[in-house]
């Protein structure tokens, strides 16, 4: 039971990153309904930029965190305007393509300018260095911040795009392009906001990954992206809640898998259960199945 | 008020709207008559900034808005409620119609309009907190009317307001532009049932292929012979 319990919070822990990541995927997919393969490598540029705060410009935790996001987003929103932009009435497929070609140049950008080597963030000190036994089950301070946080960017999320006239105007874009025109939205500014909401989130998910895990390198965000984006797809690609549902399975599943001595099948083991929940839910958990309506 | 002046349209290779004029004056209703295909959604959705245009112009308010955004144009008094209704399905009825308030920023102009959408359409206050993809097809096209009376426009451009409704509907959807026109907005109204929108409008063109085949007022169309057998089943 302590078994399950302890790598129940570490499957939390794992989750929430993946729940951040995966919103990215199913928000930028929900707008312009692109996969955005470019989205694991904000990730990682998100981790790069916390650490470069921390060791090199010797900031904090937290001011460290809100510049990886503020990063980001900026990166995210130039990634959108630059190469996604001009193609917003090209065919999907050379979007999709593109999209791997940006995540490849940031990947082997970061290697020729950062060095392919692995890097090491500092160790926490203070109280983010603190860890507890709660019931026979050990806690560290880290793995609360991080829940915390998640919870916190989650909450502000949901508030953003229910409470406040952007993010209205986003479900409008999302749901119906042409109709959202005629109500006089601006769609590319829109888009932008997208893009800036989700690559935060991945910027802020980057530097929490860097934070638990420690080390961080340049392809860093290519199976935790993958993981992400099958958390979106699990959860109903396109739905934020689902998104969350998504990411925080997975990773449960993984750590759980892990943890009970199968971690070489733990991957196939997150796979499957893709495949799984696709064959009885091809709209993931969360969707639903969208008739027409005539 | 509002004018298309020599408005060609292409989707691709085809050429759906071949060089037509139209105006609508102040406080009128026009009707826009013709076969399917003849280009009359084309030239509704390039008056709205949805398609540009090959050549020609929009003018709207004495500006030209040829190449303004339909932003611009929603900003400056144009709704188009378009075919097929496109409501937001996964929204409520109260958010559907908020947004169409979206460039507003006086909240009681809002919801003093809200009310008055409520009196045209009482049944859209009963099911305001329902989603917009669970309403019937005739309560549907009360709220693509209502979203769009939302933003205040100076004209209302309707495309196809009575497809796809029952008889009594259509008569119900009829009696509501006639008051819309009353109140003070300006109506283009593009329409199938060409009997119903002659009678209702001031004015009337017939489009055919693309192009203005006729024009008159709706009780002269009404009595030609030639709209007669083209556009009203024949008698």
């Amino acid at each position: 039971m302590d078994v399950f319990l302890q790598q129940l919070i570490n499957g939390l822990s794992l989750g929430s990153i993946y729940a951040l990541v995966a919103l990215g995927y199913t928000m930028v997919y929900g707008i312009i309904k692109l996969i955005n393969f470019a989205h694991c490598d904000l990730y990682m540029v998100g981790a790069y930029i916390g650490y470069l705060c921390m060791t090199h410009a010797g900031l904090g935790f937290f001011p460290s965190l809100l510049l990886s996001m503020a990063g980001c987003m900026l990166l995210g929103v130039l990634i959108e305007k630059i190469a996604y932009k001009p193609l917003r009435n090209a065919p999907r497929i050379s979007l999709l393509i593109t999209a791997i070609g940006m995540s490849l140049l940031l990947e082997y950008g970061m290697m020729f300018f950062f060095s392919p080597n692995v890097r090491t963030y500092p160790p926490m000190t203070g109280l983010m260095a603190r860890s507890f036994t709660v019931g026979g089950v050990l806690l560290s301070m880290q793995q609360v911040v991080i829940w915390l946080i998640t919870l916190a960017l989650m909450l502000l999320l949901q508030y953003l795009v229910h409470r406040t006239r952007a993010g209205r105007a986003m479900r409008a874009v999302s749901l119906d392009k042409d109709a959202a025109r005629l109500m006089g939205i601006d769609i590319d500014a829109t888009i932008s906001y997208t893009f800036a909401i989700g690559s935060a989130l991945a910027g802020a998910a980057g530097m929490l990954v860097g934070v638990y895990y420690n080390t961080i390198n340049p392809l860093m965000g290519v199976l935790p992206g993958l993981k992400a984006f099958v958390a979106a797809v699990v959860g109903g690609i396109g739905i934020i809640p689902g998104a969350m549902a998504g990411g925080y399975l997975i990773g449960i599943v993984e750590v759980l898998v892990s943890g009970y001595g199968f971690s070489m099948y733990r991957d196939a083991i997150v796979f499957a259960l893709l495949i799984l929940i696709l064959i009885v839910r091809p709209a993931g958990l969360l969707g639903k199945h969208e008739g027409e309506k005539v | 008020m509002f004018e298309l002046r020599d408005l060609h349209v292409h989707y691709d290779m085809i050429h759906a709207v071949k060089g037509i004029s139209l105006r609508v004056e102040q406080g009128e209703v026009v009707a826009l008559i013709g076969a399917n295909g003849a280009g009359k959604s084309t030239s509704l959705r390039t008056a709205a900034g949805l398609k540009k245009p090959t050549s020609g112009q929009v003018l709207l308010r004495g500006e030209d808005v040829t190449a303004a955004t339909a932003q611009k144009r929603v900003a400056l008094g144009l709704s188009l409620v378009p075919e097929g209704r496109h409501v937001f399905t996964g929204m409520t009825v109260r958010e559907n119609l908020e947004l169409g308030a979206y460039l507003r920023r006086d909240s009681a102009g809002i919801a003093q309009d809200l009310e008055g959408v409520f009196a045209y359409f009482p049944i859209l206050k009963s099911r305001q907190r329902q989603a917009a993809g669970t309403l019937s097809g005739g309560e549907q096209q009360m709220l693509a009317m209502g979203r769009a009376l939302m933003s205040r426009p100076e004209i209302l451009l309707l495309d196809e307001p009575s497809m796809g409704l029952s008889p009594l509907l259509v008569g119900e959807i009829f009696d509501i532009i006639a008051k819309i026109s009353k109140a003070g907005t300006t109506i283009l109204l593009v329409e199938q049932n060409a009997m119903k929108a002659l009678r209702l409008a001031d004015r009337a063109y017939v489009m055919e292929n693309g192009r203005i085949a006729a024009t008159g007022t709706g009780a002269d169309m009404l009595d030609s012979e030639e709209v007669k057998k083209s556009y009203l089943g024949g008698a």
